[in-house]
């Protein structure tokens, strides 16, 4: 059984640029909630978010909060460090989230504090929100039930 | 399907008359050549292969860059250019780039058309790549998570591929063996060292389930390929390869693929080139059935797999047991694949050793000759739209 503790990947990759189609994101994140944007008119969701609807090419969007839950899509484990910056990290768990409340719409993101032998695809998923040294808010995953 | 001959198609109307090649040489061991100076290399090469003078090349048709026309005809003493063109995208295009060229000769743009690539790698590790993009609003949604590589993205597609069709790490093996024994028995290939399936459950792991042998070697060379007409091709001296079909692009499902990871979930666990290998098959007037032997992009193990099944070699999800009866070995397979170690043991210069090796095995001088070679299939780049793939026959 591997009860290695899933750690935080490292934030020196990582610079926020934003636009005013993400900015809610990042902002919702900051406030504690996580979010995605759907189509006023249509009802898609899209991640991330893009300043047209694919189905649609409307521009009017609304940000819907959602519950915080989602479900493991699929993930790896970062073993080794292959960069300046990663040694303190290893191992780390980049996933993709789908997100039941946003029609299943996926987010990258990173499962943390959890024993690297409970994450499996298909695992209940609970939001957390770290923030980071330059103050900007990122929502992580803990496995809250293993399938 | 078939085309009547009065239909627009490139089909058989254009072919490859040489080919040339730098050594490949492991990342940094090209110092002090300049990344041009390789390129130049690799096209005087070709056109020595073709019987063609340089100067008589009137056109270039690429997919990746670093370098420029304006400056390798400047060097080259090159006459006049009447077509240069590259195909958008981050790689997938090397085996586009040949449709290019063959487009351009068609259409009457230009009679000879050098393809060409060159890669030179400095301090910047490719499997550090995407932590050289300028961070954009779109690309924080997977730098937020830590994925520095391809080889870790792709690795989420792996660990799906497993998940839905109980693909192992020994159907990855298989691919990276394979390569290793095909690459021992060729001489331009990097890694010379016999690979056993121990050596392979031994190597460090990187991004689970994708270990150091999964993923493709890091190579300095540059290669190039000339087309021109089949017409003009019957008066050179080397045999010609003719481009049968070409196909670039990919399905909005696909998009960005890796950088995005919203991919539907029936194509999600897939190489991408679903859409390019339909329309490839149907400009062609040959089946997967009728391909001798393929040269498949192998940036990553896993993704072997998953464009042996969107080619049509096998179904969906079948990629590992197909693999795992020996359909890819040279020796005894029933589609020898990479049949120069590929890119993950013979040298990574973006696609271009597969459509070198292709035409080697059509003209049937190949180190590991496939037997009555007459039809090759060549992939590019399971990467973010465009993708590629090239039919190459004689």
């Amino acid at each position: 059984m591997d009860n290695r503790i899933a750690k935080r990947p490292p934030d020196v990759f990582f610079k926020l640029v934003t636009d005013p189609w993400t900015r809610p994101f990042w902002d919702n994140a900051a406030e504690g909630y996580l979010s995605a944007p759907r189509c006023a008119p249509c009802g898609v969701f899209r991640m991330p978010p893009r300043p047209f609807c694919p189905a649609c090419r409307s521009q009017d969007v609304e940000w819907v909060r959602l519950s915080g839950t989602g479900r493991l899509y699929t993930y790896t484990i970062v073993e080794r460090a292959t960069s300046p910056g990663m040694d303190d990290c290893i191992p780390y768990v980049p996933a993709v989230v789908e997100l039941p409340d946003a029609d299943g719409v996926r987010l990258i993101s990173n499962i943390v504090e959890t024993p690297i032998f409970r994450i499996a695809i298909g695992a209940r998923l609970s939001v957390m929100f770290d923030r980071l040294s330059d103050g900007v808010t990122v929502p992580r995953f803990r496995v809250s039930e293993a399938p | 399907m078939m085309l009547s001959s009065e239909e627009p198609t490139i089909r058989d109307k254009t072919a490859i008359v040489g080919v040339g090649a730098t050594p490949y040489m492991k990342r940094g061991k090209s110092a002090p050549q300049t990344l041009e100076e390789l390129v130049c290399k690799a096209i005087i090469a070709a056109a020595d292969d073709a019987g063609i003078a340089v100067p008589d090349i009137d056109g270039f048709a690429y997919f990746a860059g670093g370098f420029d026309t304006g400056s390798l005809v400047e060097t080259l003493g090159i006459k006049e250019v009447d077509y240069t063109a590259t195909l958008t995208g981050s790689g997938g295009g090397s085996a586009g780039a040949i449709g290019l060229a063959a487009s351009a000769i068609v259409s009457g743009f230009a009679e000879t058309v050098v393809c060409v690539c060159g890669v030179q790698q400095g301090d910047l590790r490719y499997g550090a790549m995407p932590l050289s993009y300028d961070a954009t609003p779109e690309s924080c949604f997977y730098q937020s998570a830590g994925l520095v590589g391809p080889g870790h993205m792709f690795a989420l597609l792996a660990r799906r591929h497993m998940e839905l069709y109980g693909t192992t790490r020994e159907h990855f093996a298989e691919v990276a063996l394979s390569a290793r024994l095909n690459a021992m028995s060729h001489p331009a290939a990097l890694m010379k060292k016999p690979m056993t399936r121990d050596d392979y459950f031994a190597a460090p792991m990187i991004s689970d389930p994708h270990c150091l042998f999964d993923f493709c070697l890091e190579t300095d060379g540059a290669i190039a390929v000339i087309v021109t007409s089949t017409e003009r091709a019957a008066d050179l001296q080397r045999k010609p390869v003719l481009v049968h079909a070409s196909a670039h692009g990919g399905a909005r499902e696909w998009g960005r693929s890796i950088y995005w990871m919203n991919m539907p979930d029936d194509v999600f666990a897939s190489s991408g080139h679903g859409a390019v290998a339909r329309r490839l098959y149907e400009r062609a007037d040959v089946g997967p059935s009728d391909i001798d032997v393929a040269q498949i992009y192998d940036h990553f193990s896993s993704q072997v797999l998953m464009q042996l099944e969107d080619y049509g070699f096998c179904a969906r999800g079948e990629g590992g047991p197909f693999v795992a009866s020996g359909a890819i070995r040279f020796e005894g397979g029933s589609l020898p694949i990479n049949t120069d170690g590929g890119q993950m043991s013979g040298g990574y210069i973006w696609g271009m050793t597969h459509v070198c090796e292709a035409v080697e095995q059509l003209r049937g001088v190949a180190a590991n000759q496939v037997k009555d070679a007459r039809c090759a299939l060549v992939t590019g780049g399971p990467s973010n739209v465009p993708v590629s793939g090239l039919i190459l026959r004689v």
